[in-house]
Order: structure tokens, then sequence, then C-alpha cells
């Protein structure tokens, strides 16, 4: 199923709250993938998400408050890096990354450091409508810009990421809501790590619904453009506070 | 009657930052910028005519538009720089956590998939 999966293989699923679907992911990934380990860090969740994961098989990190899902990301590669993982594939615990795709995400990591799995390329029926696809659109065409890569979907959590963009990641993940897939583009670039795109299909949310009301996705918008003006002028990698000494296990 | 009355406010501030300080609720770095405050906030209160002599040579028609401005300057410092000091703290408090995390998963699982 994954030709190019060589080396140890994580799955890393950021859950808050998904105890109803974190499940049916990890056993799904497990089955497709079963060389890989999965870890499920769980992010402060008030119901079941750990214990349904651990059921499920998965190794299970729980942060003892939310931290929103940079934060939980940076754990995760953290962990990952200090395990010896040598890929990690990040999938959403709400059941819209088909796990079947991620060896896709695989393959294309042979030529590439960050490997993003984009719903707007062609594939799929996944539909974003009003404000919130003119805030995608214009965010993917200045991303594509700077980076020198074509990307149509910037704010995707579904990415697969090589050893080298973990290290990175495991000290500089940016923690605030939406800097964790458009500023960590930004700083993987910066870092001089390739960057890739995948086309997938995405699911509908299993449970859930996406936020879409007029205010909201204006809200969204101005958030999103906030990111992306922070990202463009931070100087980075900023060392302060994390610990590093031991990342090299 | 007006000047007895800030030099009493003026004072009371001082004493309670000491009494702040003594009591271990406040670190040394802000308790030097309050107290240092404070004591000028007692001079001025006890020579009035200091902040008219500063502001009419500065050029202000009105001295109390001095004490305004520097007033208004220095809390806004302040509160920038504790807006940068909450941000810190976050940041480090958000490393915490998740070093807590790692090493409660590490202690669960029988130091057994952890580093060495």
């Amino acid at each position: 199923m994954a030709p190019a999966a060589a080396g140890r293989l994580l799955v890393l699923v950021p859950a808050w709250d998904e105890e109803s679907c974190v499940g049916t992911v990890v056993k799904e990934v497990q089955s497709l993938l079963p060389e890989a380990d999965v870890l499920v860090i769980d992010d402060g969740s008030t119901d079941r998400t750990a214990e349904v994961a651990a059921q499920a098989g998965a190794k299970v990190l729980s942060l003892p408050y939310n931290l929103g899902v940079g934060g939980a990301m940076r754990a995760g590669y953290r962990y990952a890096v200090r395990s010896g993982y040598d890929i990690g594939v990040q999938v959403d615990a709400d059941g819209q990354h088909d796990p079947t795709e991620i060896a896709g995400l695989l393959d294309r990591l042979a030529d590439a450091d960050l490997v993003v799995g984009a719903r707007f390329a062609d594939r799929g029926q996944y539909a974003v409508r009003g404000p919130r696809a003119w805030a995608m659109w214009f965010l993917a065409r200045v991303l594509s810009m700077i980076i020198g890569v074509r990307l149509t979907d910037t704010t995707s959590g579904f990415r697969a990421a090589n050893r080298t963009v973990m290290q990175l990641f495991a000290r500089h993940y940016p923690a605030e809501y939406l800097g964790d897939t458009i500023e960590s583009l930004v700083i993987a670039h910066r870092a001089g790590c390739r960057i890739a795109q995948v086309p997938v299909c995405m699911r509908p949310r299993a449970t859930g619904v996406s936020s879409q009301s007029r205010v909201k996705a204006g809200l969204y918008l101005a958030r999103a453009f906030l990111a992306l003006a922070l990202a463009l002028i931070r100087r980075w990698p900023d060392s302060r506070g994390v610990p590093t000494a031991r990342e090299g296990a | 009657m007006v000047q007895l009355a800030a030099v009493l406010a003026a004072a009371a501030t001082v004493v309670f930052m000491v009494e702040m300080l003594r009591r271990r609720q406040l670190r040394e770095k802000y308790a030097v910028l309050w107290l240092t405050l404070g004591l000028g906030l007692v001079m001025m209160a006890i020579f009035p005519g200091l902040l008219v002599t500063v502001g009419r040579s500065l050029g202000f028609v009105a001295p109390s538009n001095l004490l305004f401005l520097v007033a208004g300057l220095t809390l806004l410092l302040i509160s920038v720089h504790l807006s940068w000091e909450v941000s810190r703290l976050e940041d480090e408090t958000r490393i915490l956590a998740e070093e807590i995390a790692l090493l409660r998963m590490q202690v669960e699982s029988g130091r057994d998939d952890g580093p060495p």
C-alpha cells in the first residue's frame, strides 16, 4: 500500500473532544498501514477521547489542557523526533481525511520534505462558498507566490513530513489559530524545505458541522490574513525557551 | 487641603507597594518601578511648584498637560511590558504542558517507547 514509506512511520492525530470518530480513524489507519504507529494527541478533551483512542490501539499523548492544534502538533512532532520516527503524517480525528490517501502523500515524500494533501486540487467535491472560499483562494495565491510551488489548499491539516521537517516543527510549530497551517508552510519554506502538494478527496465530516455563517466566515478571513501577515514579518527561528538538547535522541 | 490630600494619597501608594513587597506579593522588578513612581508622586504632591516650573520651561501652556502626557506614556509602556510578560509566560506554560504530556506518556507506558 505504501511503497515509498522507508523508515518508521508515525500517524499523528490531534483530537479535541472527538470520542465519536477518533476510534474509527485509528482503526482505519491501522488496517491500511499496519507498519505504522498511531499517536493520538488528546488536546485537553473533556470527553472519552483518550480512552477510546487507547482502546482502538493508538498511543495516546494527553495534554493537561487545551493548547489548540498548533500546540498539540508541536508536542506530537517532539514525540516523533525523540522516539526516532522518520516520517510523520498528520490526520484529522474527525474523519475528514481519508486514510487511503496517505499512500499518495508518502509517495511524494520521495522528492519533497513536506507534502500537503489539498482538497481543491481537481479532485473530490468538497464545496466551500462565499467569503471563506475567497479567503482560501487568496491565501493560496499569496502562499504559492512566496513558496514558489502551486498550492491550492493552504489550510489543509492533512500532511506528511520527513524527519527534517519534523525536527523543525518540534521546535517551531506555530501555536496561534490558523498559524498551524499557514505559518508552518512559511517556516518550512524559509528553512529551505521542499514543499509539494498532492490532490486528495476529502470526506464530509463524520460528525459536527463546519462553521459557515457569514459572521464566522468574515472572522475567519480576518484571522487568516492576520496569520499570514504575522508569518511574513516574523523573525524566526526563535529558539527561545524550547528544550533542544535532547531532540537529537 | 488639596495638597494634604495629594500627599496622603501618594504616601498611601508608597506604603501599599512596600507592604505588597514585604508580603512577597510582588516581584522586585515591578516593585522598583511602582516605588519609583510612588516616590515621584510624593515629591510632586509636596512641591507642586516643581511641576509648574518644569512644565513652563518645556513650553507647556498648562503644567497639568505635562503630567497627563507623562502619566499616559508611562501607563502605555507598562501595559505593553505586561502584555509582553504575559505572552512569554503563556509560551512557557505551553512548553511545560507539552513536556508534562510527553513525560506522563513515558511513565504510563512503563518507559518502553520513549527515549532512553
